[in-house]
């Protein structure tokens, strides 16, 4: 059986996928970019592959993605991670969808009609406002580890609403919130809600919706608000922060387009 | 895809005469400048530069070495001088790199051209509103520095049809202007001098519409990225023999790439149209990016910006109103689109890039829902990347290069 394997070296984390014939994937892993993406790409890669105990994985045709996709010497080719993230969202959604995907420094929206083809796409601009990056800025200002933002969104009672544009506005108005002396969970959801509000100002909602991406898959209460705020149901593939990647595995299969040979 | 491959720029040979007129062109001007019995005129890009030539005035165009503070990467450290005494670092990047230039004393000219020290002194600062309103607060600032008169022409904007009554009140305002320039000169006004002035920027305009149109042919001989820098000629230099004899050259040796079928872009699979301002610092960089993806950016609002299709010497002040006043930047958005969408279509271009340019919203055309009405009109893909024409601090590399690779991996999927 073959291997085929997608790295996408985001500007926070870096993510290996290693999938069979069949499009399965049978070995991931998560490590931080850190200052050197060359290294993080191997690491993650070497990870992949040792949970999916392959032993020739100079075997494995490999598509890098991301913004260190250029990064990986061992790459066969490069593909965008709007590219990677739209094939990747579409094997498990194989309709028409708008995908938002909300990574550690940039989101973008990615509109895919029924063909899987990609119609159109949209990335944040210049500022960190609705990004994975916002939200970690924000704990780092409440002083409560990320990990626990999901946790503190779901037990807020009231929604207190952060109406800033920017990241270091928004900072301010949390202390303006504080000083009132609002519950921490009930800043943590208005946070999320500013998060839901930069991504909707983005693009339309068309089709269905589909939402991947770190910041997806380390806070779900933030999917269960936009369903709520939309009206509608949120289609999220497995591994959602692996979707970029396992997109690029995609690649490797077909190698259609993705090859610089 | 990506980088790796080798991207060659095809040298035009013509560039070698086009360095030389334009050297010859800011020594004369600084001569100029030196010399008491020769008068200065400071000119927006497309201001009355006509009537100002025919009257004697050699004519300075700050909005080119605005370009040329971008194109040499000085700008961003030049505009927060100009910051520093309260030009706000969201207005015209031009002219806050153009001040900041004037203020810390350092030009791309005395670089380029040994002996020049400074930009020429105007003895008289023309404007015309049709672009934007920063070009009249631009030179303002110049009028007050030099104590030099600041005189213009205040066109309307968002306009639809060029009627008769817009031109009126703009014929009106080009004739007030003479006295003044009578005055600074100490020539008197030659309508038949303005007559030839006019012939000569007439043919100008038309050779450099043909120059533009050669991109029709498929491969197209010349990118956007080197129209940028051999529209300069058209900017500076129109109404002059020098500038015709230029173009001729420069068509001649597009037309042989033509009929060679040697395109500006190794086996061009892509061809595009650029929407709004260059980002200059970054004309090479982004030349060789899109030749790595063997697409050509081959049309543009901008380069277009040069071709004034009503000169017409038998009515030199009608014709020089309509000229300055049907530029696509003064118009509303139905001309707009419309303009648009006959370039996609003459020039079969598979796709449209708008430039949001931070500090420049009048040639960011992609802020009031422009891309999204022409994609669904045209079928043809948009794509918006933010940056600026001169302030590199606006501009993600990284951001806009993956906008840009994703661009072409969705036209490569169709
Ligand atoms: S049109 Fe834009 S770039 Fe040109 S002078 Fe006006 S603001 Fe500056």
């Amino acid at each position: 059986m073959d291997y085929y394997a997608g790295i996408d070296i985001g500007a926070s984390t870096t993510k290996a996928v290693i999938i069979d014939d069949n499009r399965e994937i049978i070995g991931h892993a998560v490590v931080d970019s850190g200052a050197d993406f060359e290294k993080a790409g191997k690491q993650a890669f070497d990870s992949a592959c040792e949970m999916c105990h392959c032993d020739n994985p100079d075997e494995i045709i490999v598509t890098s993605t991301g913004y260190g996709r250029n990064n990986v010497p061992f790459a066969k080719g490069t593909m965008t991670e709007i590219s990677c993230h739209a094939t990747g969202s579409y094997h498990y959604f194989p309709f028409t969808q708008t995908l938002i995907d909300i990574g550690g420094q940039d989101s973008k929206t990615i509109k895919i009609n029924e063909s899987g083809k990609r119609t159109n796409f949209k990335m944040n601009r210049k500022c960190a406002a609705g990004t994975g990056a916002f939200l970690e800025e924000i704990a780092i200002r409440l002083k409560i580890p990320l990990e626990q933002l999901n946790e503190l969104a779901e037990k807020a009672e009231k929604t207190i609403p952060i109406g800033s544009y920017c990241t270091v506005f928004t900072g301010t108005e949390i202390l303006a919130r504080i000083r009132e002396g609002v519950a921490v969970a009930d800043i943590v959801k208005g946070i999320f809600i500013s998060v839901i509000k930069r991504v909707l100002e983005m693009d339309t909602m068309d089709g269905n919706i589909v939402m991947s991406g770190g910041v997806i898959a380390h806070n779900p209460y933030l999917v269960k608000m936009f369903e709520e705020r939309i009206g509608q149901k949120v289609y999220v593939p497995p591994h959602p922060q692996l979707t970029g990647a396992f997109g690029a595995a995609l690649y490797s299969i077909n190698g259609k387009g993705g090859f610089n040979a | 895809m990506g980088e790796e491959k080798k991207a060659v720029i095809k040298k035009i040979q013509a560039t070698g005469q086009m360095k030389k007129i334009m050297a010859d062109y800011f020594y004369d001007l600084d001569n100029a400048a030196k010399d008491d019995s020769q008068k200065v005129a400071w000119c927006t890009s497309v201001g009355p530069a006509e009537l100002l030539l025919s009257m004697g005035f050699k004519v300075y165009y700050p909005e080119n070495h605005g370009a040329m503070l971008g194109a040499t990467r000085m700008a961003s450290n030049l505009i927060p001088a100009a910051n520093a005494i309260g030009y706000s670092p969201d207005i015209c990047s031009y002219l806050t790199s153009d001040i900041g230039s004037y203020l810390k004393k350092q030009t791309p000219l005395s670089m380029a051209y040994k002996g020049i020290e400074g930009v020429p002194k105007p003895d008289v600062l023309v404007f015309n509103t049709n672009q934007c309103r920063d070009v009249q607060d631009w030179l303002s600032w110049y009028s007050r520095e030099f104590n030099a008169p600041i005189i213009g022409i205040s066109t309307f904007c968002n306009i639809g049809d060029v009627t008769d009554g817009v031109l009126s009140g703009i014929v009106h305002q080009i004739k007030e202007l003479i006295p003044i320039l009578e005055k600074v000169s100490g020539n008197k006004f030659d309508i038949d001098k303005f007559r030839e002035v006019m012939a000569r920027s007439k043919r100008c305009s038309e050779l450099w519409k043909k120059v533009l149109e050669t991109n029709t042919a498929s491969p197209a001989p010349m990118s956007f990225f080197d129209a940028t820098i051999h529209m300069g000629p058209a900017v500076v230099l129109r109404g002059s023999d020098t500038a015709n004899d230029y173009y001729e050259l420069l068509l001649k040796e597009l037309e042989e790439r033509v009929a060679n079928k040697t395109g500006a872009v190794e086996d061009e699979k892509f061809r595009l149209y650029w929407e709004g301002m260059p980002i200059w610092g970054k004309l090479r960089n982004l030349s060789e990016f899109f030749i790595s993806l063997n697409t050509a950016v081959i049309a543009s609002t901008y380069c277009n910006s040069w071709i004034f299709n009503a000169f017409d010497p038998d009515d030199p002040f009608l014709s020089m109103a309509r000229a300055y006043t049907e530029i696509f930047i003064v118009r509303d958005e139905n001309y707009k689109e419309k303009y648009i969408e006959d370039i996609v279509d003459r020039f079969k271009l598979d796709g449209i890039v708008f430039h949001d340019s931070k500090t420049c919203p009048n040639n960011s055309n992609n802020r009031y829902g422009m891309p999204e009405r022409l994609a669904k009109k045209l079928s043809v893909p948009t794509l918006t990347i933010n940056g600026d024409l001169n302030d590199l601090r606006c501009y993600s590399e990284e951001q806009a290069k993956t906008n840009i690779e994703a661009f072409i991996e969705q036209l490569d999927s169709k």
